[in-house]
């Protein structure tokens, strides 16, 4: 089955979220009020990897396992756009203490309060997707 | 993210809001959501991966030690109410008596809104923009990772205090 691995990278993904205790409200706490590096360890971590891997695959044009070339899709320029998305995201962020990943690991961790969240989300969303057309972009 | 690129796709967690949205048949009211989400089924099952992950990491890898959070931390949030975790989130807000206040469930429907809304403006969220643009050098997603300390910042040191 095809889907397999991603069920599979998924649940890493999950795991490694937990025991990091990335998915703790109290951890993203710590990190807005900066009086702990945890955070900034796991996504800075992340971050510096994530730098070098996708040098190393432009550099050297590396291919999926499928053979395929791995592309990367710049963002679009905008200051609006991710100014007041982000600041409207990282209102959410604070108050529920998870971002999309995180909401879901949550649940899996047995917090089952997180489903209003996410369905405040989906919700978000939705509202989104109506409005958009209306928004600075 | 480095292992989603190999399998030729890339990393962005919020995007399966979005699918769902357009799996339920939003597509019908926007455009935004008139899309094939069906090539997204992969990211769906990443999402149900990443459950299956959080109750793996509760049920079987579970030490019962509490977060442990810095002692500043834990005394500035003694002055909202919250007392030291015993847990990985606080009963103020997770627990079920929570839920049913009008408080409770105003922070988790509203805070929820606002990451579906604000993720999808900004085009990403955390991974979608600080891991993987940000990998990337790109400046739009630097641009709204400081939006999300912008709101993060608000949230924390205004929205907080007077909710709590």
């Amino acid at each position: 089955m095809k889907g397999i691995k991603f069920i599979l990278a998924g649940i890493l993904f999950g795991i490694v979220m937990s025991k990091s205790e990335a998915i703790s409200w109290y951890r993203i706490q710590e990190m807005f009020r900066f009086q702990a590096f945890h955070m900034y360890g796991i996504i800075g971590s992340a971050v510096i990897l994530g730098v070098i891997a996708v040098h190393l695959i432009k550099k050297y044009k590396l291919r999926d396992y499928q053979g395929n070339p791995i592309v990367f899709q710049p963002k679009e320029m905008s200051v609006p756009r991710y100014l007041v998305g982000g600041t409207v995201f990282g209102l959410g962020w604070a108050l529920t203490g998870a971002c999309p990943g995180p909401l879901f690991v949550n649940l899996g961790y047995g917090y089952w309060a997180i489903l209003l969240a996410i369905a405040g989300a989906v919700a978000g969303t939705y509202v989104y997707g109506l409005v958009r057309e209306k928004l600075p972009h | 993210m480095v292992l989603l690129l190999f399998f030729g796709k890339s990393f962005g967690f919020s995007t399966n809001l979005r699918v769902i949205c357009a799996a339920c048949g939003a597509g019908k009211h926007s455009r935004f959501f008139d899309f094939n989400w069906r090539a997204q089924t992969w990211n769906l099952l990443f999402l149900v991966g990443a459950v299956l992950g959080g109750w793996i990491a509760s049920e079987f890898m579970s030490g019962d030690d509490p977060v442990q959070i810095s002692q500043a931390t834990i005394e500035d949030l003694r002055e909202l109410g919250f007392s030291a975790p015993d847990d990985l989130q606080p009963e103020k807000i997770f627990s079920f008596e929570a839920l049913l206040s009008v408080r409770g469930f105003l922070l988790l429907l509203i805070g929820g809104f606002m990451i579906g809304f604000g993720s999808r403006y900004a085009g990403g969220c955390t991974s979608g923009h600080a891991i993987s643009g940000l990998s990337n050098l790109q400046l739009p997603s630097l641009i709204a990772v400081i939006g999300f300390f912008i709101g993060g910042l608000i949230s924390t040191f205004i929205l907080l205090p007077l909710l709590f």
